[in-house]
């Protein structure tokens, strides 16, 4: 019997490569929660939002047979949970951490209803997003594998991060969204709406999440599964707080925890002599790690889950 | 008049909550004394996997005993927190179902606590063969799946169709149905060719299907051709089998998964809880009210092989597979790990 041993370079480009895979919608999601969480709101439904993306992008492209439709009607779908969230949120000034475990459990009840209603049993597509080989890149060796043969939702997803920066850290609107979650009654003295400012992050986090959700369904698997998310939109909001509330931290948190949970898979599959509870449990194990580690180096929003009140 | 609407808006999100946490339900007519049986599930009716095999099973009992006004069942699904599940026990145990059903050997320690309560119900439980008699519980009924005996046919098939002598399995904890089932099939590819390579891999989930996928992508990438799973999340993994055009075959189990991937899907092992609810519901009938373990097998009926006939290569594997079925059946083959 023969064994390819654990480090061979195959070996870790199937890992690199099933790594950048898996973190794309934990990107979308986390990134649209970065924005929301640095203007003060903190969303809690990124599940049931992912969720609902992930069923309505699946829905319609399973339909039309067009993945770009199917995708469009996940960011309207967004869109619309994401007003709500802002609505309760911004407007009645909900408790935030309440209010989005609602809107999780929302998310989660209303793709199970209409997933039976519509659907009634899992299938698969085969129109979804499909591995796209970059012209010319593709063919290097190595890191054409890992970087150059993904679908275009993966691609999106690692755009997103230096576009987020340049955002949040380059434009009027990035200084406002800062501002806000920062200390909002001086911003609202300076003439930023406060409530504007918020209702946008909510609803753009709303929309990504949605995205995340569909970069799942529509590209990474190409099934839609009732509660298919298993907890990635909490994961999402852990890595906001992993990176710091910086794009790149996201993005650094994001390929970490992706890249283990794709080590634990493979050191699996070759045999490496430590039981399978055990790698299953590494991914959270390096991340609490990780979150104690770097507590206290970073400051989170000061203005964070309070409501504003104009006094 | 925006105080209204707030308090409007809050009442139809309530609402929606509900509507989606209450199970489907299916209401006898009135008249006559219908069997009331209430199951509380994990996963979805229509996972494809554990759930929909106790779903369907209800549904032909109920095409046998005469419809609705005969036997009358409801169920809750995706009862994966255990106090949601203990919860639904109870208040079903409390309206007076003739048998209440708690499908998932998690719920085991709420439905131990519950039962003493109730002692003019039925309970059953699975897949466990613990009925707590032995602690004094006298209305549990405990049943369970022979899993390895397909896991071990599964494994014969699987031996004969590898070309690269590479199988891989997708699991998703390694305890209970699933740890039974893979150890069959292991069993079954070692016996029919030693010199195949097996590759495991659990997701340490039931629900993850992004890690099912990226296990059988694992799979695939160091040279499975021939893949199994267990556990709801599979279809990520059978997605990926999918996707590779042919060049990679999927062998299920729990329910007839064939029409998700019709061209690479060899056969399934289909669990037909029917054998197990017509002799709990007869002996309810007579007054007799748990103490027992029932086990669904090939031998009697609970466990089928389904091929997939329009499956390309399926005369490779047929006969080695009707033969392993024959053998455990008579007793000439031994399956258990």
């Amino acid at each position: 019997m023969e064994t390819t041993p654990l480090f061979s370079l195959a070996v870790v480009t199937g890992i690199l490569t099933a790594g950048i895979r898996l973190a794309s919608p934990y990107l979308f999601a986390a990134i649209g929660e970065m924005f929301s969480q640095r203007s003060g709101v903190l969303n809690l439904g990124v599940e049931g939002q992912m969720l609902m993306g992930a069923f309505t992008a699946f829905y319609v492209t399973l339909r039309t047979g067009n993945p770009w439709l199917g995708l469009l009607a996940a960011m309207l779908v967004g869109v619309l949970m994401g007003l709500a969230m802002a609505v309760v949120s911004i407007t009645w000034r909900a408790v935030q951490g309440i209010s989005g475990i609602g809107f999780y459990i929302v998310g989660m009840g209303l793709s199970e209803l209409l997933f039976k209603a519509l659907l009634g049993e899992v299938k698969v597509i085969n129109t979804g997003f499909n591995a796209i080989h970059i012209p010319l890149l593709a063919n290097l060796p190595v890191l054409g594998e890992i970087f150059f043969r993904q679908n275009i939702m993966t691609y999106m997803a690692f755009a997103l991060v230096p576009l987020a920066w340049f955002v949040l850290y380059k434009t009027t609107l990035g200084l406002k969204i800062r501002a806000v979650g920062e200390n909002p009654h001086a911003a609202d003295t300076l003439g930023v709406n406060v409530a504007q400012i918020r209702y946008l992050t909510v609803t753009m986090g709303g929309v990504l999440s949605a995205i995340g959700g569909a970069a799942l369904s529509i590209a990474n698997l190409n099934v839609f599964q009732e509660n298919m998310t298993a907890g990635m939109g909490f994961i999402a909001v852990a890595l906001v707080y992993f990176g710091g509330w910086k794009p790149f931290g996201v993005l650094f948190g994001a390929l970490l925890f992706s890249m283990v949970m794709a080590l634990q898979i493979f050191l699996q599959v070759y045999r490496f002599p430590i039981p399978s509870e055990f790698l299953i449990m590494m991914p959270y194990i390096l991340t609490i790690v990780v979150l104690v580690l770097t507590v206290g180096r970073v400051r989170s929003p000061s203005a964070l889950t309070r409501p504003f009140v104009r006094e | 008049m925006s105080r209204f609407i707030k308090w409007f808006s809050l009442l139809a999100l309530l609402a929606l909550m509900l509507g989606a946490c209450t199970g489907g339900q299916q209401q006898a007519a009135e008249g006559g004394k219908p069997f009331r049986v209430a199951v509380v599930m994990p996963s979805s009716i229509s996972d494809l996997a554990f759930s929909q095999s106790m779903y369907d099973a209800l549904v032909g009992i109920q095409q046998e005993m005469g419809g609705p006004e005969k036997f009358e069942f409801v169920y809750s699904e995706n009862m994966f927190k255990v106090d949601d599940a203990a919860a639904a026990i109870r208040d079903y145990a409390a309206q007076g179902y003739d048998l209440v059903i708690a499908h998932g050997s998690q719920y085991g320690t709420s439905l131990r606590e519950i039962a003493p309560n109730f002692p003019n119900t039925a309970f059953a439980h699975g897949t466990t063969n613990r009925t707590f008699v032995e602690e004094g519980v006298k209305n549990v009924y405990a049943y369970e799946a022979a899993s390895n005996e397909g896991g071990y046919v599964n494994g014969v098939m699987a031996a004969k169709l590898t070309k690269s002598k590479i199988v891989g399995i997708v699991g998703p904890i390694d305890v209970g149905d699933a740890k039974l089932y893979i150890e069959g099939f292991e069993k079954g590819v070692r016996e029919t060719d030693p010199s195949i390579q097996i590759l495991k891999v659990f997701t340490g989930s039931f629900g993850d299907v992004a890690l099912a996928r990226e296990a059988a992508d694992a799979h695939i990438a160091a040279g499975a051709d021939v893949l199994i799973g267990t556990g709801q999340m599979v279809v990520g993994a059978i997605a990926a089998v999918s996707e590779q055009g042919g060049k990679v075959l999927w062998i299920g189990t729990q329910s007839n998964q064939t029409k998700l991937a019709p061209e690479v899907i060899v056969a399934n092992q289909v669990y037909d809880w029917k054998v197990v609810l017509r002799e709990i519901i007869a002996k309810v009938k007579n007054k007799q009210f748990g103490g027992e373990s029932l086990l669904i097998t090939l031998k009697n009926g609970g466990l089928r092989i389904e091929f997939n006939e329009n499956f390309s290569r399926l005369g490779e594997a047929k006969p080695a597979a009707e033969a392993a079925i024959q053998g455990i059946i008579n007793g000439t083959i031994n399956a258990v790990p």
